[in-house]
């Protein structure tokens, strides 16, 4: 059956054959960047389109529908829009820092795509701390709002970071916890084994209502990291106007726009992986004829399916609620989530030592 | 540290309109002076409000208007008693018809002239419409002050059909310059009748619809409850009308208190509620929607036959005097005083708008709240800024 995997092993072996290794290893380097940037550029195009069209069908109307066919190429029109914009540096501004901001959130993004398997054997690199290495990547995109309400020089920019570093740095510890508990369930840290270790059933289903638990904290906590409604103090435009980035215009706006929606790809392949089983098929016990319809559907189809869906979700949410005052938003992690993650923890722990999943 | 002598420099100490802002001066270490407004997603026109933070904490909201005065009270004075109600539809752009009436009524009350019935009931059903119409507008800006956009379309997709109604008879949507003094200015359009009954049916599910997406939402209530809390006697004595006021039990409903035209013959609440925060004023106006509904039904189905409007002369003359009308429009009382020599024009004109007193209890209710709070309030208030101004 066509695989994924034939086309990267293949190409390995070809490079490693046909070049020394050191070679082979830069080339290995320089395609596996062309296609996170590629990557990265389809995903900012296809994921603000669909952003549009959702919220335009919740909001009953049609959504862009004039640049290419049913407004497919809206996105891409709006980027050349932005590339040939102005890079505005407001006067007073620190300069090196409010210029760094954005490629600090990009490179963010950019790293945690390495250890993300998209399909059977598409995967940039299978470490053996891949959860644990996610978990501290997605904090530095911190640092990069900070630095860019802080060298921005203007107020609503500053109370925008300073809610966001609060925003973060809370909802990584319910967010963490939520992973923590897939992996004491599946025993290791490393994407490729949590993927295998759901054969037979994903964790969702396996881990009885803790695991529920544990994802929908999971989905609270990663909409509150990327900065998405109803957790979107850090823009809050009917507040601080555009929050963060309100000083920044041109391709560099566009940076941070790019880093928000890759954020949250990101996030919810992270949690279709764990949760979902990643590009693993859907299987129900012993229903022999099911599964093996299910085998044929292809992996990164799979993997795609449940990101997407899960993107949908958050994006629902984005269109539905209304916003949460900030010292609400920290009671909702210190006082509600973070006990319940805690104890729910101890839950999945006592189920994985006893044996209790499915 | 040379970024917090900059924070502090940046725009604030001195106020866009020359001299020094009172709050920026005095500013004690590690306060934050904002300017919002006047260009701000939330102030919903040209209000600028100079606002003192401790953190995210409001120290003190402070208004700065003017900047959409057009001095409509002078310029009436040099317009004949026909003309001057057309320029009030420029005041409170969302009652426009609400404002017409209220001149229309105070010139009538100089001129002693009787109404037909028939264009009492119009003037009412278009009054009720027109506060529906209001109080749709606001609950979907008030959604999106609180950051949830989707309300915003669901409220336009009602108001529109009301636009509609509206310029069928009109022949406008927004300033219809439909009442004039002795009645309304045309008769109502043949589908006038049919389509309000048309809305009125769908209306009544939409209303319910309002409460699942928003009124009910828990995040909506923990951001309105407790916020912006006004007490009876501040109220009172900030001058507060309109919902604001009767969010806080202040019995305030000119329909009721003062009626007008056909008011004390249709059975309608005046809406109350006691908590006084914006929880409570929200609840007032989404009820109100209600009790418009509940006119309109009597209403529609019993316009009397009969003239539009009363004989007037050509050129209207009010005696010499002074004469004062109310009118409860969407935001509250809306007064009329009209000083007269005698002549063709008035000699002086005076509009009370009921967003001004609303806008100053603004800052006594907003000290202490988050910035999140401001916006709730602000919401809650429904500012029309060219109301303020005027």
């Amino acid at each position: 059956m066509f695989s994924l995997e034939n086309i990267t092993d293949s190409s390995q072996k070809w490079l490693y054959a046909t070049f020394n290794s050191t070679i082979a290893l830069v080339l290995q380097c320089v395609i596996v960047m062309l296609l996170v940037i590629s990557l990265f550029a389809v995903l900012g195009l296809v994921l603000v389109l669909m952003e549009r069209k959702v919220a335009a069908r919740m909001q009953i109307r049609l959504g862009p529908n004039r640049v290419g066919p049913k407004g497919m190429l809206q996105t891409a029109a709006d980027t050349l829009k932005l590339m040939m914009k102005e890079g505005l540096t407001p006067d007073g501004a620190d300069k090196f820092l409010f210029n760094l901001a954005p490629f600090v959130v990009m490179i963010a993004g950019m790293l945690i795509m390495a250890p993300i398997a998209f399909a059977k054997g598409f995967q940039i690199w299978d470490i053996n701390i891949g959860v644990l290495y996610v978990s501290a990547v997605s904090s530095v995109s911190v640092i990069g709002i900070l630095m860019a309400g802080w060298a921005s020089n203007n107020k609503y920019s500053l109370l925008g970071a300073m809610r966001s570093g609060a925003q973060i740095v809370s909802y990584e510890l319910s967010a963490g916890f939520s992973i923590v508990s897939i992996v004491v369930l599946a025993g290791s840290l490393q994407m490729s084994d949590i993927i295998a270790s759901q054969q037979t059933g994903w964790w969702l289903f396996r881990g009885h209502i803790p695991a529920i638990i544990a994802f929908v904290i999971f989905i609270i906590a990663v909409t509150a990291e990327t900065n998405r409604a109803p957790f979107d103090l850090a823009e809050a435009e009917s507040e601080l106007t555009a929050g963060f980035h309100t000083e920044y215009s041109g391709m560099k706006f566009a940076l941070f726009f790019l880093a928000e929606y890759i954020n949250i790809f990101i996030v919810c392949a992270i949690g279709a992986t764990l949760f979902l089983g990643g590009w693993m098929p859907l299987h129900v016990g012993h229903w022999k004829g099911f599964n093996h319809v299910m085998d044929y559907i292809p992996s990164s189809l799979w993997f795609l399916g449940k990101t997407f869906f899960l993107i949908f979700l958050i994006m629902w949410f984005r269109w539905t609620f209304p916003r949460l005052r900030v010292d609400q938003l920290l009671s909702l992690e210190w006082k509600y989530l973070l006990p319940i993650s805690m104890f729910n923890l101890l839950l999945i722990t006592l189920i994985a030592i006893m044996g209790w999943h499915f | 540290m040379y970024r917090e002598t900059k924070i502090l420099n940046v725009d604030s100490k001195v106020s866009p309109i020359g001299g020094d802002l009172e709050g920026a001066v005095g500013a004690d270490e590690g306060e934050l002076v904002i300017n919002v407004g006047p260009q701000h997603p939330a102030t919903h026109g040209v209000l600028h409000l100079v606002i003192t933070l401790q953190g995210e904490t409001i120290q003190k909201v402070e208004p700065h208007l003017g900047y959409i005065h057009r001095s409509i009270e002078k310029m009436c004075e040099s317009l004949s008693y026909r003309q001057f109600i057309y320029v009030t539809s420029r005041m409170d752009y969302l009652s426009a018809h609400i404002n017409n009436h209220g001149c229309a009524l105070c010139v009538e009350k100089g001129l002693q002239l009787e109404i037909p019935p028939r264009a009492q009931v119009i003037r009412v059903l278009m009054d009720e419409l027109t506060r529906i119409a209001s109080h749709e507008l606001w609950w979907g800006a008030m959604a999106m002050d609180l950051g949830a956009f989707t309300p915003f379309f669901y409220a336009f997709r009602e108001r529109e059909t009301i636009n509609d109604i509206m310029e069928e008879t009109c022949g406008a949507r927004l300033t219809m310059n439909y009442m004039v003094p002795g009645g309304v200015m045309y008769d109502i359009h043949p589908n006038f009748q049919k389509r309000v009954k048309d809305f009125i049916q769908l209306f009544n599910n939409k209303i319910d619809e309002y409460d699942d997406l928003v009124t009910n939402n828990i995040i909506f209530q923990n951001r309105t409850k407790g916020v912006g809390i006004l007490s009876a006697a501040d109220a009172i004595s900030y001058g507060c009308t309109g919902p604001v006021a009767r969010g806080s039990g202040v019995t305030c409903d000119i329909r009721k208190l003062y009626p007008y035209e056909v008011y004390d013959k249709v059975a309608f609440d005046e809406i109350i509620e006691t908590a006084g925060d914006s929880y409570a004023r929200y609840l007032v106006r989404i009820k109100e929607l209600r009790q418009s509904v509940r006119i309109i039904e009597q209403l529609i189905d019993n316009i009397p036959d009969g003239d539009f409007q009363a004989k007037t002369k050509a050129v209207l003359k009010l005696p010499r005097g002074e004469f004062y009308s109310r009118i409860e429009t969407a935001r509250g009382e809306f007064g009329v005083y009209i000083v007269s020599e005698g002549g063709t024009t008035p000699y002086r004109i005076k509009f009370r708008s009921p967003g001004f007193s609303n806008l100053s209890a603004l800052d006594h209710m907003s000290r202490g709240s988050k910035i999140g709070d401001l916006m709730a309030i602000m919401g809650t208030l429904d500012l029309v800024i060219p109301d303020i101004d005027r």
